[in-house]
């Protein structure tokens, strides 16, 4: 009984101080709120602006891009000669640089995409908490090295490695020596989302598998990743999509040839090193090639646009599964 | 997946063919007959750390009863439970000590084919757990990781275990739809059928009603009744009634120690202990 005495006397005390601060008008609050509302709203409203002003150029700069008297529409989308600086005839067909990205940003997901399911595996169903506490950081780290270094690493490290001990037909640029360093750089974003994805399978469902015998094999393979499925092809798609967009890498280690070529030992140039070699070589500004590079924008946009919605789908439907 | 060539013989020879849902209970108080003991304790000690969960538990769990293990929330009941699988294995500084023995065979051994040991031990969980997977799915997934089937045998043994779980009728028109579809009561008596498919021969039910409403409640206990017939059932509950209703045999557990075990009739009727007779009759816990 004493202590129900105590707390009222506590309480009333409270109140007492309470009374002797400064009390906020009402105005005053709506004022502030209003002024934080707005500041917010212009935040927000400043990325959305400025996304649809890169949109807009790049629209722009492709319609009169294809306006031009040498370039065909039918040309650009289904050409396979890809010549915007050399010889009396520019060609625009964009399949060289459609091929040249597919086949780096292939050989980089043949890469990521398993060995960074392998790991995320690995850290979310085997690895001791020690060791993951370890491992872990040095993931993060790795996606935090600029992507410059991963293409001299591939200059220097990948390619020499690949001359000496492959085949000498690997040139100083090669699409599997970029391909690789891109794969080793989206390698920690499949690696982190996808487990994400696996931890938050319910510890439950691996109770049930454990308790009819399952080995941790069983379990990680039979039940955990079927059931974080979706989430795991969520960062596929989002891990290629970076991919598909890198550029540096490509700019230094897989060389500037627009080419249709599978072979992963052939120099080939992407729709982003094209870029790059327009706006830091000189050809002039608004000039064809100038405006060329926007219509491959254009398309590059698209491509990544449609993967990040889709995989931003396979995200959602992974969390509706367990909420 | 085959049983590797090392672990000892399973007691059951074959997956035992689930009888028919409709199988009356056998069970009637048979106290003075010598009945055949499943899992035998002696001195059972069991910590988390430097805490003791377990404190020398001395208990006798007779073949193709129902023993209800009942007692207040952290007195030790699941953790005894857990230690009859292994499922306290992988909790780290989870360890115990004594003599825990399934027929004869030591289930603390380090030495143990856990895998092994869970065939033969299976386990129904607090909140049903069914995998997201289909119905059909789910009950096949313990027989396939334990060895490969024909496909009729295989779709027999799924039709028998949902049988057994008295599940059949409900679903044998929807076996290829995602078992996340039915209701908790379906979904629970699913993952008795899921544990009923891998053939054991003990079945552990972690207060396996406790997210069920009533009804769904109702037809897990009658179903409990009907498997004694063939399995040795331990079961964890907080229902003191549920304990009344469906078990032969209550074990009493206070603090990590066994109070008092005894037929489910005489713990509740006519209880020896004082702390038994204020427990089961709602003065505490």
């Amino acid at each position: 009984m004493s202590n129900a005495a105590e707390i009222s006397a506590a309480a009333i005390r409270a109140a007492a101080a309470n009374r002797r601060g400064i009390a906020r008008s009402r105005a005053a609050r709506i004022g502030t709120e209003r002024i934080i509302r707005g500041t917010l709203l212009a935040c927000a409203l400043l990325s959305i602006v400025t996304t649809f002003t890169i949109l807009v150029i790049l629209l722009a700069q492709s319609v009169s891009f294809f306006a031009m008297p040498q370039v065909s529409v039918w040309e650009f989308f289904t050409g396979t000669t890809w010549a915007p600086l050399l010889g009396e005839e520019k060609h625009f067909g964009i399949w060289p640089l459609i091929a040249g990205t597919l086949l780096v940003t292939s050989i980089a997901a043949a890469f990521a995409l398993p060995v960074g399911l392998i790991v995320a595996v690995y850290l979310s169903e085997y690895a001791p908490s020690r060791v993951r506490s370890i491992l872990k950081p040095v993931l993060e780290v790795l996606a935090g090295i600029p992507t410059v270094v991963y293409g001299f690493f591939a200059l220097a490290v990948i390619t020499p490695f690949l001359h000496d001990h492959i085949s000498e037909s690997f040139g100083t640029f090669n699409a599997l020596g970029a391909g690789l360093a891109v794969g080793i750089m989206i390698l920690p974003i499949v690696a982190s989302l996808s487990e994400d994805a696996l931890r938050a399978v319910p510890r439950s469902l691996r109770d049930a598998a454990f308790a009819m015998g399952g080995t941790r094999f069983d379990v990680s393979a039979r039940v955990v990743v079927p059931a974080a499925l979706s989430g795991i092809v969520a960062s596929w798609l989002l891990a290629i999509t970076r991919a598909i967009g890198e550029t540096m890498i490509v700019a230094l280690a897989a060389g500037g040839l627009a080419r249709m070529t599978l072979n992963p030992a052939d120099e080939v140039q992407t729709m982003t090193a094209y870029m790059v070699q327009i706006f830091t070589g000189d050809a002039p500004a608004y000039g064809i090639e100038y405006k060329s590079s926007f219509a491959v924008a254009t398309v590059l946009f698209v491509i990544t646009l449609a993967l990040t919605m889709a995989g931003n789908l396979f995200l959602r439907a992974f969390r509706e599964e367990y909420e | 997946m085959t049983t590797p060539a090392n672990a000892p013989p399973p007691l059951n020879v074959d997956i035992k063919p689930p009888t028919l849902a409709v199988a009356v209970s056998t069970a009637v108080g048979s106290e003075n007959q010598p009945e055949e003991i499943a899992i035998r304790a002696h001195g059972l000690n069991s910590w988390y750390g430097t805490v003791q969960a377990l404190k020398s538990i001395s208990l006798e769990i007779p073949k193709c009863r129902v023993t209800a293990l009942i007692g207040p929330s952290g007195c030790g009941k699941s953790t005894f439970l857990r230690c009859m699988n292994r499922m306290n294995d992988p909790i780290p500084g989870a360890r115990a000590s004594g003599i825990l023995t399934l027929y004869g065979d030591d289930l603390l051994a380090r030495s143990l084919d856990v895998v092994e040991l869970r065939r033969r031990v299976g386990m129904v969980f607090q909140k049903p757990n069914p995998f997201t997977k289909s119905i059909y799915d789910n009950v096949a997934f313990g027989p396939r990781l334990h060895r490969s089937f024909r496909r009729t045998d295989l779709d027999e043994l799924v039709e028998n275990s949902l049988r057994a779980a008295a599940l059949w009728d409900e679903v044998k028109d929807r076996l290829k739809s995602s078992a996340l579809g039915l209701s908790g009561g379906q979904q629970q008596r699913l993952c008795i059928a899921r544990a009923i498919a891998v053939g054991p021969e003990v079945l552990l039910m972690d207060e396996p009603c406790s997210a069920l409403d009533p009804r769904s409640t109702a037809s897990i206990e009658q179903l409990i009744r009907e498997l004694e017939t063939n399995y040795t059932i331990v079961i964890v509950t907080h229902n003191m009634q549920q304990a009344a209703r469906v078990s032969d045999r209550t074990a009493f557990f206070f603090e990590g120690t066994l109070v008092e075990c005894g037929s489910t009739d005489r713990i509740f009727t006519n209880p020896a202990n004082k702390q038994t007779e204020d427990y089961v009759s709602g003065r505490f816990g």
